[in-house]
């Protein structure tokens, strides 16, 4: 085994998992996309065709689950999915450090992406669920329905301003984004922002 | 991946599955609050100058649905509607004839979207579907009625015994106003009694004939006979 030089390049993220990002990104921005325009009525007299974006959202909507699935397959997607399932001591009081501007070291993730990461995962399967029960209505009687529609009318407004947090976090840290984009980040981000993250030697 | 990142609370596995049940809850008992909040926010949208909170779910008032590909546009000049079929007179009105020859009937209803939505007391102005009929002269043997729109691609349907009840109009005012190209103007049907996807925009064509025809979305899945309340597997309170 080879020992980097100490300022090389810190691999974030494998092909893999910057593949699963992209696809479920393009995925469900299409899902986001589609329903603003079947939503609001603005944008619906602009689009009209009803029937087409139903079906695009639809379809979308299921397809976003595929990237996810098949990645995996691949252990260091799973590796990270273990890292973003799990709290440190660190983790605690995390965000209270950082409204008070105290020091908070992370890991490889820190809290708050672990608890956006949880809330989209849980929010987008609700989002299917609810989907579901509305475009099969034999699945289910009509009060079911009808509450599929209010948690679904809720719920794709709470995770639309959820993920429009999520761009608007990456949109002010360049390396971050350049750590998805390349699958690298430097050694200098890394301590900065994730202080106690400790790369295995494969990766 | 060191040992320590392994460790840890579960807390992304409690979330997860948090959310999951906050989702479940809400399908159970979705509809008991929709009940609650839909008159809270409607008149809380009503009151809004900035229009936003009509954009929450339940905020009232009215989503536009096309099923064409742009809102199609017929000036009061250039309009026209044709009543054509089994009649003794086959008809084409302009939109003046419309409003001069034939007997005028304001309507105040609830207007009730199969998708769930409702609009308190709408006021439409129009023609009598009945008097349109009347003054065509149905021939024996006419059981139906077939409407065409000048989007090219919507169709609607009645059956002549529900087309002569006195809540079915053609309409070419809305809330006391001309009914705009959004809302299906200048000429739309109003058929108060049923969900508003029986409500066809953009009128352009009514067809008397010996079958009913099912229409756009009846082809796609939708009760023929669209009653509020009793179609499509639903319970909404009658409209009219």
């Amino acid at each position: 085994m080879t020992i980097p030089p100490p300022d090389a390049p810190l691999r974030r993220f494998t092909v893999a998992e910057r593949w699963i990002h992209r696809a479920t990104a393009a995925l469900l921005g299409t899902t986001m996309v589609t329903a603003a325009f079947l939503y609001l009525p603005l944008l619906s007299e602009l689009a009209g065709r009803r029937d087409l974006l139903v079906t695009v959202h639809e379809w979308s909507g299921i397809a976003a689950l595929v990237p996810v699935l098949a990645g995996l397959l691949s252990r260091a997607f799973r590796a990270d999915l273990a890292r973003l399932n799990r709290f440190g001591p660190h983790d605690r009081g995390w965000l209270r450090s950082v409204l008070r501007r105290r020091p908070h070291p992370s890991a490889k993730f820190n809290a708050g992406q672990k608890l956006y990461a949880s809330l989209a995962a849980g929010g987008t399967l609700v989002m299917l669920g609810t989907g579901l029960i509305m475009w099969f209505p034999r699945l289910a009687p009509l009060v079911y329905r009808t509450g599929a529609t209010f948690v679904h009318d809720w719920g794709a407004l709470l995770l639309g301003a959820l993920v429009t947090g999520h761009m608007w976090m990456a949109s002010n840290d360049p390396e971050a984004r350049a750590g998805l984009r390349t699958g690298f980040v430097s050694r200098a981000w890394a301590r900065r922002h994730h202080e106690l993250w400790e790369p295995s030697p494969d990766e | 991946m060191t040992a320590d990142e392994r460790r840890g609370t579960p807390v992304g596995r409690r979330v997860v599955l948090g959310v999951l049940a906050l989702g479940a809850a809400g399908v159970a008992v979705g509809a008991r609050v929709q009940k609650a909040t839909d008159g809270v926010l409607a008149t809380v949208a009503s009151k809004d100058p900035t229009g936003l909170t009509g954009l929450l779910p339940g905020g009232g008032g009215f989503r536009f649905y096309s099923v064409a590909a742009s809102v199609p546009h017929r000036s009061a000049d250039n309009y026209r509607l044709t009543v054509d079929g089994l009649v003794e007179r086959p008809t084409t009105y302009t939109l003046k004839q419309l409003k001069e020859d034939l007997p005028s009937t304001r309507l105040v209803r609830d207007v009730q979207c199969v998708t769930g939505w409702r609009v308190p007391q709408t006021a439409f102005t129009g023609v009598l579907l009945s008097d349109v009929l009347a003054a065509a002269g149905v021939r024996p043997g006419a059981m139906a009625l077939r409407f065409t729109c000048f989007d090219g691609v919507y169709t609607e349907s009645l059956t002549l015994e529900q087309a002569r009840r006195p809540d079915m109009l053609v309409a070419y005012g809305m809330r006391d106003e001309p009914i705009t190209d959004a809302h299906g103007g200048p000429v739309r049907l109003y058929a108060a009694p049923m969900y508003f996807y029986k409500s066809a925009k953009w009128l352009a064509g009514i067809t008397v004939t010996d079958e009913v025809t099912p229409g756009y979305w009846e082809k796609r899945g939708y009760d023929v006979d669209g009653w509020v309340g009793s179609s499509n597997g639903r319970d909404d309170h009658p409209t009219s």
